[in-house]
């Protein structure tokens, strides 16, 4: 990739797990194109699906009249990713510490914790409808100014 | 998601591949207990050598089969770990919690 090159992408999916995969497509293309390591790929993919998955079943109650937005950036050292539901929001601060050893045997609470392990920042806000928007941010040490150019 | 099963003994061996996730993934692993508990095969060991992801809702419901698994007198271990699987059991820290290997023979005879 180009210094000071970016590439963008925008996906408005229906609330379907099934749609997970598109937006997991989407990233990976973009990822090759970016030349991301094969590793950061993976957690890149793994932090979306979270936070997709999150949205459809937690945002949009899987309300198949409400969408899910992503949008993809990916810059010379950075991918961005912003996924928006339609949801009434919440408080990730509510979600208890999913470590905690009273909590490991939870079946479910660990979508949050996933995507802070994988991600180098997880911001959550609030669209202008009320849903959720959640904006992850992954450094790339493949792409990043100790690579030379190609 | 694939599956396979495979008795060896009374321990039910279940080998996955592909990805356990959202959907369709953690709904098949809940099933492939149930069938196994029907058969009567509490003792049950999951394969993971060809899983190629597992999110929340796979580790979840693995976690849940672990504790079905137990409160019926079996146990649920796993192996053939791939190092991102491994990664994630070690950041959830539910490496603590399941009991792992590398190699079948040495699984077999832990139970």
């Amino acid at each position: 990739m180009k210094a000071n090159s970016e590439m963008r992408a925008d996906l408005v999916l229906g609330s379907r797990f099934e749609n997970i995969e598109v937006a997991e497509r989407a990233l990976i293309d973009l990822c090759q194109r970016a030349g991301c390591a094969e590793d950061e790929e993976y957690w890149l993919v793994t932090a979306l699906r979270e936070a997709v998955a999150n949205a459809v079943r937690h945002g949009n109650q899987q309300d198949p009249r409400r969408v899910v937005r992503i949008a993809f950036t990916i810059s010379n050292s950075t991918v961005t990713i912003r996924v928006e539901d339609e949801g009434a929001g919440f408080d990730p601060a509510q979600i208890p510490d999913p470590t905690d050893p009273e909590n490991l045997l939870r079946p479910s609470g660990r979508g949050i914790f996933y995507m802070r392990q994988f991600m180098s920042s997880v911001e959550f806000g609030s669209t202008s409808a009320g849903g959720t928007a959640v904006v992850m941010v992954k450094d790339l040490v493949s792409n990043g100014n100790d690579r030379p150019e190609a | 998601m694939k599956s396979s099963i495979r008795d060896v003994g009374d321990i039910r061996i279940i080998e996955l591949g592909g990805k356990i996730t959202i959907g369709t993934g953690d709904v098949k692993i809940r099933e492939l207990i149930s069938q196994a508990l029907e058969d009567n095969k509490k003792n049950i060991l999951f394969d993971l050598g060809d899983v190629t992801a597992i999110d929340s809702s796979g580790i979840g419901e693995m976690v849940a089969c672990y504790t079905t698994v137990t409160k019926r007198g079996g146990q649920l271990k796993l192996m053939h770990l791939s190092p991102k699987i491994n990664d994630i059991l070690q950041v959830t820290q539910l490496i603590t919690v399941f009991d792992v290997f590398d190699d079948e023979r040495e699984a077999l005879g832990s139970y």
